[in-house]
């Protein structure tokens, strides 16, 4: 009876993780279905969808790129929308699917990484990022039914494998971890195959920029909604940060 | 049946500050500096995993003395303050002010309530940004007690005499080794030993960062630090 009192400190592992406080103390502000409606599907042209974003290993990380296009329906709602964030300092994810939902994520999955690693005065392991994130993915499959899904990439830098690696998600949460390269979003079939034809293996940062903004352009210009952008504006619009890499 | 005793509230308050403390007076105590670049903490702690002083958020750092538990369940609960005050409006509007308040309250009931109060102190600290604004320190005390500090703040065991000593060498804008030294001779001030830097905990809030300025200082950085001098 007795043990009451003190047990419950060594159940409460979830303790360090910043979206259980914020489900425990304050559920208004917690990203989930009960904010979104309960029925009916949501009116997908009036949200913004983010375009492309893509992912790829070189010899000391990971790059990921993105255009900063988005759309609602046939329209371009943002030429400037952004698409990659930094998780902490070693991770990114990039966004796709409805965009006002996945930055929402972004931003609970920065919060979450920071608390674990101020809470813990440890970082996260790479697996442990990436299963968080599809746990989050995961509670959001009400909305995805209703049109909102949001399906990102999350890369980063592996300290104990000292490697860059990166992993691709489906609406349900489901993880999939991909070797080389891989893209998501509307235009992820076009920049997939320009991947494919230009990845190698062990390639410099400076080749792995350009790969990364080919591909984005290839995706840009096979855009089929009537308001796709001509390549080169897509292009000069990429915008290729370094989320991971060694010598940083 | 025995007769409820009866003890005068000024007897009791008395009591449980004097327990208080003593409780802090066994501890190390800690020093914070405001230097050229930002904020300085210097902690005598010879654990490198248990941590005196660390981060809360973008440009506020904690520091804590006395007892650990007791800090560390502060500390926790300020990071969480910030977290999700940060989260649901935006990251500038996370204050030293707002946090130091918190605890003031939080620390001024567990000593009026609870039958045992918290043995310790505890600051926050808030680097400027730049524009005009200036850098905020906090000192809360075990009974709640706010004051805020300028230039410099001690606490712990030999507060005191640690004041008295800043008091006399303290300079405005010193650069970061001048300052770590500073702060180890005003550790060393009531004892005769040196404190290596393997003794040492120190943490900077550095104005020169990019968003989260708090940035601990490694033992070999320390020892280069403070080698300058010897």
């Amino acid at each position: 009876m007795n043990d009451q009192r003190w047990q419950h400190l060594f159940r409460d592992y979830a303790d360090s993780s910043f979206s259980e406080l914020l489900r425990r103390d304050s559920p208004h502000l917690f990203p989930g279905p009960e904010t979104h409606p309960p029925s009916g599907p949501a009116p997908v042209e009036a949200v913004p969808h983010g375009t492309t974003v893509l992912a790829l290993r070189y010899r000391d990380g990971v790059i990921m790129a993105g255009d900063r296009q988005a759309t609602a329906g046939y329209q371009v709602a943002s030429r400037r929308i952004e698409k990659i964030f930094k998780a902490d300092d070693l991770s990114g994810v990039g966004i796709a699917g409805a965009a006002g939902p996945a930055m929402e994520m972004a931003k609970l999955f920065q919060t979450e990484l920071e608390h674990y690693e101020k809470v813990e005065g440890d970082n996260l392991s790479l697996d442990g990022k990436a299963n968080k994130l599809g746990q989050m993915i995961r509670m959001n499959l009400q909305a995805a039914m209703m049109g909102l899904a949001v399906v990102p990439i999350f890369a980063g830098f592996d300290e104990k494998a000292g490697v860059g690696r990166l992993f691709k998600y489906d609406i349900t949460g489901g993880r999939y971890e991909e070797t080389n390269y891989d893209s998501q979003g509307s235009g992820s079939k076009d920049a997939r195959d320009s991947l494919k034809k230009l990845w190698k293996r062990h390639m410099s940062r400076d080749d792995a920029l350009r790969v990364s903004l080919e591909a984005l352009t290839s995706a840009c210009a096979r855009q089929s909604s009537p308001t796709a952008r001509r390549p080169e504006t897509g292009a000069s619009a990429c915008r290729c940060r370094i989320t991971s890499a060694p010598s940083r | 049946m025995p007769l409820p005793y009866y003890v005068s509230p000024e007897q009791m308050m008395k009591d449980k500050a004097e327990y208080a403390r003593k409780g802090i007076s066994r501890g190390r105590s800690i020093v914070t500096l405001e230097i050229r670049d930002g904020i300085l903490l210097v902690a005598e702690n010879p654990s490198t995993l248990l941590h005196k002083v660390s981060e809360i958020y973008d440009r506020i750092a904690f520091a804590g003395v006395g007892k650990y538990n007791e800090f560390e369940n502060l500390r926790i609960a300020g990071i969480r303050h910030a977290d999700i005050k940060g989260y649901s409006y935006s990251r500038g509007d996370v204050t030293a002010k707002a946090l130091a308040n918190a605890y003031s309250q939080a620390l001024g009931n567990i000593f009026t309530q609870d039958i045992k109060p918290f043995e310790v102190e505890v600051l926050v600290a808030e680097v400027a940004e730049g524009n005009g604004s200036r850098n905020e320190i906090y000192h809360i005390l075990y009974d709640g007690t706010i004051e805020d500090e300028r230039n410099y703040a001690a606490m712990g065991g030999q507060a005191d005499e640690i004041r008295r000593f800043l008091k006399d060498h303290f300079r405005e804008g010193l650069p970061l080794d001048e300052a770590l030294q500073l702060g180890v001779r005003a550790l060393t001030v009531t004892q005769n030993k040196t404190l290596s830097e393997r003794d040492l905990e120190v943490a900077v809030l550095d104005r020169a960062k990019e968003r989260r300025k708090f940035r601990r200082i490694p033992p070999e950085a320390l020892s280069q630090l403070l080698g300058t001098q010897r």
